[in-house]
């Protein structure tokens, strides 16, 4: 897995919900994920999936990832092309979800982040820099069961690897 | 020597685990739906899943979008059936009930055990004493194919509510009560121990609104004790001998909330936010156009009871439409016979079949533009029944019913 991405902020508030994320009135009718991204943070932010460049961040403040169990969620934020979430803090069911898909989730402090700005994320090195501030952010560390699952590339792909898991 | 999650966790692993460790347990029952279905097959194929461990532990309900509205859905529920039949699944079709009223309800969840869903309210169980706790698809994937999961053994909240609730006010407004005081994020990774005198005095049923809600705090589970009136629920639903799981008495919490709710009024979840939540007279008056009852908060026969005595002999108000799902098949069947369906029907109200739709916006009662509905779901969000340009309240079915005879928010004391 790419562990250094670079890209810029699309900046979202506090109690993102999945619903938000992906509408139910969308998730049920379809696994094609690159269909449904085009209805990401749809109802909250009209159109987001065409400010999206491939590689950018989605970040968010508080509680991200609040709500529902759907896997869509994750999945559709990586079927639009974003590398990965970056969020004070993290719903469980979202976070846990977000690992086993292979979407990574950093939890850091994101108040300095303004839309737009351009930021440098080194996984392994736990930093989070904004190229655009000139700050240096830490990450808060995953615990070393996701760090595993992520390393393969996903639950999937674990169990691919182990045939079960091999925690 | 712990919490009740500790607990139940421990005699799984066959160790005693503390709060922070991470364990991979077996799991005594699973369920997805299908909204969550299609997405846990295709993570089973990606595993190269052949064949789900144990089928007898896993049922499939559809009841999201029923009957289906769309092709692109009813290829999916296709799609879900055939998978339970390839693998000998238990498969709950359209018109049988809502998950989390179907497992109580049919004898598969009882005390002490690991249940996981692929549902976010699967938190229900915890009053049964259940640990249980929604996953993704994949998660559920994986544990079908292993027969286990991998938990990080949770924190516990321990929650006291004591007192002697109003009349009028009941268990979701103390569930109500409960989110607004924790707030959305303010049990996140962790589990909640639920006790008091006003638990003690509550049905079975009335019990899992509460811990249902639980999830809306950011918890991972919603756990009560055993007590008589749990093992009176269950004597007629499971011959399966159970093990009730208590914490022990020095166990350690990260916090403890006592609360004496007997001066409590009605509560209602304003939006966009579960946990934006006010006593009644806030909000009272304010013009309904649509009132939902069900759902797996409020869709038992309990809530239907409520709801018929309140509306019983009377109309529902021209301005505004009432819509009650009951949330299982058992639950219909038995009001059709008990006349409170009848009541309800000569009231006004449209009667869906047993199913959720209405409550995640896929079908069977979406919002127009700038109408205001009432429900007794479990999430107001801008646009979670279908339409971000409709406001969404939460209440108790007693609260609804008597809004929808005012036509406005108002408060069930006043007929109660």
């Amino acid at each position: 897995m790419q562990t250094q991405m670079r890209g810029n902020a699309h900046v979202f508030g506090k109690n993102i919900n999945t619903d938000y994320i992906i509408s139910g009135k969308y998730k049920f009718k379809s696994t094609d994920m690159k269909d449904l991204s085009t209805h990401l943070m749809e109802d909250i932010r009209p159109g987001f999936h065409k400010e999206i460049k491939n590689g950018n961040f989605i970040v968010g403040g508080e509680n991200f990832g609040m709500g529902s169990s759907r896997e869509q969620a994750p999945l559709v934020i990586q079927a639009a092309g974003i590398s990965a979430v970056l969020a004070k803090s993290f719903a469980r069911i979202f976070f846990r979800n977000c690992i086993n898909v292979g979407l990574p989730v950093i939890e850091c402090d994101t108040s300095k982040i303004e839309e737009g700005d351009e930021l440098f994320v080194d996984l392994e090195k736990g930093v989070v820099v904004n190229k655009t501030k000139g700050i240096e952010i830490k990450a808060v560390a995953l615990p070393p069961v996701m760090v595993k699952i992520l390393n393969d590339g996903g639950l999937a792909e674990h169990f691919k690897k182990y045939g079960g898991f091999n925690l | 020597m712990g919490s009740i999650a500790e607990e139940i966790l421990s005699a799984h692993v066959g160790k005693a685990v503390k709060a922070g460790e991470i364990v991979v347990a077996p799991v005594d029952y699973m369920m997805s739906q299908d909204g969550t279905t299609p997405l846990t097959i295709k993570a089973f194929e990606d595993m190269n899943g052949q064949k789900v461990l144990d089928p007898s532990k896993y049922s499939i309900v559809i009841d999201h979008n029923v009957p289906s509205p769309i092709e692109g859905v009813s290829n999916l529920h296709k799609k879900m059936r055939e998978f339970a039949k390839k693998h000998g699944v238990k498969l709950y079709d359209i018109g049988e009930g809502v998950c989390h009223t179907l497992l109580p309800e049919s004898g598969k969840v009882a005390p002490g055990m690991i249940v996981i869903g692929a549902d976010s309210h699967t938190t229900t169980y915890g009053a049964l004493n259940v640990f249980s706790s929604g996953v993704g698809s994949t998660d559920m994937a994986a544990a079908l194919i292993s027969g286990k999961m991998w938990f990080k053994v949770p924190e516990t909240i321990k929650l006291v509510y004591d007192g002697k609730l109003q009349k009028g006010v009941y268990s979701k407004d103390v569930a109500l009560h409960m989110v607004g005081t924790l707030t959305s994020n303010g049990a996140t990774y962790k589990a909640l121990e639920i006790y008091g005198d006003v638990i003690d005095a509550m049905s079975v049923d009335a019990r899992m609104t509460i811990s249902n809600l639980a999830v809306e705090t950011g918890a991972k589970a919603g756990l009560m004790a055993c007590d008589e009136k749990t093992v009176k629920y269950l004597a007629d639903k499971t011959k399966v001998p159970f093990k009730p799981v208590y914490a022990t008495m020095d166990a350690k919490y990260e916090r403890v909330i006592v609360e004496d709710l007997s001066d409590m009024s009605p509560q209602i979840a304003c939006p966009p936010d579960v946990d934006n939540v006010v006593p009644i007279d806030k909000v009272a008056g304010l013009p309904l156009d649509q009132i939902y009852i069900g759902t797996c908060t409020n869709g038992r026969y309990e809530d239907l009871e409520i709801a018929a005595k309140i509306l019983d002999g009377k109309t529902v108000n021209k301005s505004t439409r009432l819509i009650v799902a009951p949330s299982s098949k058992m639950i219909l069947t038995q009001g059709l016979e008990t006349g409170i369906i009848g009541k309800l029907v000569k009231a006004g109200a449209t009667v869906l079949s047993p199913s959720c739709g209405p409550c995640v916006g896929t079908c069977n009662g979406v919002p127009s533009d700038g109408e205001n509905v009432l429900s007794t779901a479990n999430r107001n969000f801008k646009g979670r029944m279908g339409n971000t340009k409709a406001d969404i309240y939460l209440s108790s079915p007693a609260t609804a019913a008597y809004s929808a005879i005012k036509g406005c928010i108002a408060d069930p004391r006043e007929v109660l």
